[in-house]
């Protein structure tokens, strides 16, 4: 067996192509957390005093609370005093009117990550809201998306121009008791996207935020908000990058997802954090809580996720399934390479008649990466009718690295019917070989037989963002074999 | 086109090839015979490349090259090929997505353009039909769950498809019936130029009735005991191998 871990157990991981900085003037606060770091974030972005002590309230609530230590991974001390929590580019004066104000380095930084927010350049059937640590700075086809009532901008600005909505959604789904990185995040979030779709209206082009930690020593704790009225329905990509550092970054962001009757939410992210060093040094710690809530009649949210990055990746996008006969769908590659580590999963929360799930979760582990799947499914006991598909497979390659899976089950109603397929592979010597001796390179045979893992899951991204999420999982495992 | 000159290899401190010679020139056909665990796949798999093998003496050149210096792929890609005794299962990776990954390599190698999906089809539907192999497999994950003349099959219609210049044939009569061994058979037969040559790997006079080879050797502890011309296989049905493993004139 020497053979096999001489050729694939050889892992040189290819540099990092996002780790650049931004060398900008920012505006910000001392590391420390405190009311008066919550104050200070709070009347940066002029919000209302509801919003004040809605956090103030979330984070004399965290003081009570432990840092949780049940996923399967591993890390030093988190040092809440040692984060700065605000970091914005500097404004000039009012700051930037329109996105071609916005100053040039920060769209020059956008345009080297593949997002040109130019009114030239920019793309066609997206909208971008560009997230730059704990700011936006900007999002393009505002108006063509207001002219259809489609609200879709920072959340800060949405507190301001919108706050009745803001204040009907914020926390409903994920309440600001809920845990410790939640409750954190309530107290502290700085930006995040909010996107509002009217009744009836079919979204006329993807949104889409892009996330960019730039400055060091901060933590990004963003918020997004997405409410899809009676139906609605939209679909939605998250990305994300952050500079190659030593040091750990905490990013804990909150998602919340409400689907009315019939509305329809789809939400995408390739996440693609730095992941640190072959020796676990650096990356970013990325705990996050995403949970929508189907809360009307025939109602969808799907998830799709694509998990490259992150030293250390523990979060679990949930649907509840409270309005009769909705549909939540989970659909998540997650790649564990070089020291990395992942604890990821779903929760899909049955409580109305007839609701459907369905899970499917491909875990690929390379390197010393470690991938474990923790998944719930819970049918309440009115939950007639109630049924889930779970599929969750795991893909090693070498064998220094570990696939887990921990699936929980909680059925109170005996009409529920569950299924649940697991398979664990390896990509073996042998059909490395196999491949060779048909002509073909050991990294297009690893990228080959990777994608076929992942297909069932790449085939529910947005076109683009599936060719995207291909070359960023063979970017991401460049050099792991042979 | 391939020598093999007193090649000795193992694995992890056990020889199993002592001494190998053996030389084919364009346009022959060679067989190779001998008792289970002789030695004949390591052979076979050592020419194609794969890792994990000591090579303790000897050279193998093919075309001119020292074939042991260069990666399977490059070996693939200059015209090796071998059908394997265990095709390997690839789960997930659709078939004709790995045929056409495996031509269009080729094909960039010799500096040609790549297939379209549609031109490697109508490529692969003249091939499959020679071969009498069903569509349906094609639209299945590579070798997985196919039965064993299924695969041996698929081998050969990757063969037909790769058209090397030096095909190792590792048992693929193994396992078919009469009829498969005449489709696989013909598939050989067709790749068969002046210009090409075969290696047969088989334990069956059988096969060699419908490809007919022009030496016959016999592979026993690592060595190549006997060579003779196709009646030796005749020879061999009758006889077995214990006659040569013990006559007094082989000497290691
Ligand atoms: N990787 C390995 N590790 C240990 N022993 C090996 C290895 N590969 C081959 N051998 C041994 O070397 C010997 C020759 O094996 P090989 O597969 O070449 O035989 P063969 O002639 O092809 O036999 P068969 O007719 O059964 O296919 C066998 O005893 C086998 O167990
Ligand atoms: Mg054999």
């Amino acid at each position: 067996m020497s053979s096999t871990a001489d050729t694939i157990d050889r892992f040189v991981r290819q540099e990092y192509k996002w780790g650049f900085y931004t060398d900008i003037e920012t505006d910000t606060i001392p590391a420390g957390l405190s009311e008066d770091t919550v104050r200070f974030i709070s009347a940066k972005k002029q919000e209302p005093e509801w919003l004040l002590e809605w956090r103030l309230k979330a984070y004399r609530h965290w003081l009570k609370m432990q840092e949780p230590h049940w996923p399967q991974v591993k890390y030093g001390p988190i040092d809440y005093q040692a984060i700065r929590y605000y970091s914005a580019p500097k404004k000039k004066g009012d700051g930037p009117k329109s996105l071609d104000e916005v100053d040039p380095k920060l769209l020059e930084t956008y345009e080297k990550l593949g997002i040109p927010l130019h009114e030239r350049a920019r793309l066609a059937g997206v909208a971008v809201d560009a997230v730059f640590d704990s700011e936006s700075i900007g999002t393009t086809h505002k108006e063509e998306l207001a002219k259809q009532g489609v609200i879709f901008g920072s959340i800060s600005e949405a507190v301001r121009e919108h706050p009745d909505l803001v204040r009907r959604y914020l926390g409903s789904v994920v309440p600001y008791t809920d845990n410790f990185f939640a409750t954190l995040n309530s107290a502290v979030f700085s930006d995040g996207s909010f996107a509002y779709i009217p009744k009836g209206v079919r979204c006329p082009m993807e949104l889409s935020t892009y996330f960019r930690i730039n400055a060091a020593g901060t933590g990004q704790f963003e918020r997004t908000l997405i409410v899809a009225e009676e139906g609605a329905s939209v679909s939605y990509l998250e990305g994300c990058t952050a500079p190659k550092r030593d040091e750990n970054q905490l990013h804990a962001a909150v998602v919340e997802l409400v689907a009315l009757d019939r509305a329809d939410i789809k939400y995408s992210t390739v996440q693609n954090w730095y992941p640190g060093d072959a020796e676990g040094r650096g990356g970013i710690y990325n705990f996050v809580t995403k949970r929508g809530l189907c809360k009307g009649a025939h109602s969808k949210i799907s998830w799709t996720q694509v998990e490259t990055g992150s030293a250390i990746t523990w979060k679990y996008p949930s649907v509840i399934l409270r309005g009769d006969h909705s549909v939540g769908e989970f659909y998540s590659v997650a790649l564990a390479n070089l020291a990395q580590q992942a604890d990821t999963g779903t929760k899909m929360v049955h409580l109305g008649r007839n609701t459907r799930s369905t899970v499917i979760a491909k875990g690929i582990s390379a390197g010393r990466g470690q991938n474990s799947y923790r998944g719930l499914v819970q049918v309440g006991k009115h939950a007639a009718g109630a049924r889930n598909f779970t599929q969750c497979d795991s893909l090693l390659i070498g064998d220094r690295c570990g696939a887990h899976t921990f699936p929980y089950i909680e059925v109170k109603n005996p009409t529920a019917r569950l299924e649940h397929e697991a398979t664990t592979s390896k990509i073996g010597e042998d059909q490395i070989f196999y491949c060779n001796a048909r002509g073909i390179e050991t990294q297009d045979a690893v990228n080959m037989i990777v994608n076929g893992f992942c297909k069932e899951v790449f085939k529910e991204l947005p076109m683009e963002f599936a060719m995207e999420a291909q070359k960023l999982l063979s970017v991401s495992l460049e050099g792991s074999v042979g | 086109m391939l020598e093999i000159k007193n090649l000795h290899a193992g694995v992890e401190g056990r020889q199993i090839l002592k001494g190998i010679h053996l030389s084919i020139q364009p346009g022959e056909v060679h067989a190779v015979m001998g008792p289970n665990g002789s030695g004949k796949s390591t052979l076979a798999q050592l020419l194609a490349g794969r890792a994990g093998y000591t090579i303790t003496a000897g050279e193998v050149l093919y075309e001119g090259q020292d074939l042991l210096d260069m990666d399977p792929e490059e070996r693939a890609r200059a015209g090796v090929f071998l059908a394997f005794q265990y095709p390997v299962e690839i789960p997930g990776v659709n078939t004709t997505y790995f045929l056409r990954t495996a031509v269009n390599a080729m094909r960039k190698h010799r500096g040609q353009a790549p297939l379209d999906a549609v031109k490697f089809l109508s490529l692969m539907r003249e091939k499959i039909k020679l071969l009498e192999l069903d569509e349906s497999l094609l639209k299945r994950s590579v070798n997985e769950g196919f039965s064993g003349g299924e695969k041996k099959r698929a081998e050969i219609l990757q063969m037909a498809l790769l058209e090397p210049r030096l095909a190792v044939l590792d048992e693929t009569d193994s396992g078919l019936d009469i009829d498969a061994l005449k489709v696989v058979a013909r598939g050989v037969n067709r790749l068969k130029t002046p210009q090409t040559a075969q290696l047969v790997i088989t334990h069956y006079q059988r096969l060699l009735d419908h490809i007919i080879p022009d030496y016959v050797h016999v592979l026993h502890d690592g060595c190549i005991v006997k060579s003779g011309g196709k009646e030796l296989a005749l020879e061999l049905e009758e006889r077995g191998y214990d006659w040569i493993v013990k006559s007094p004139l082989q000497t290691a």
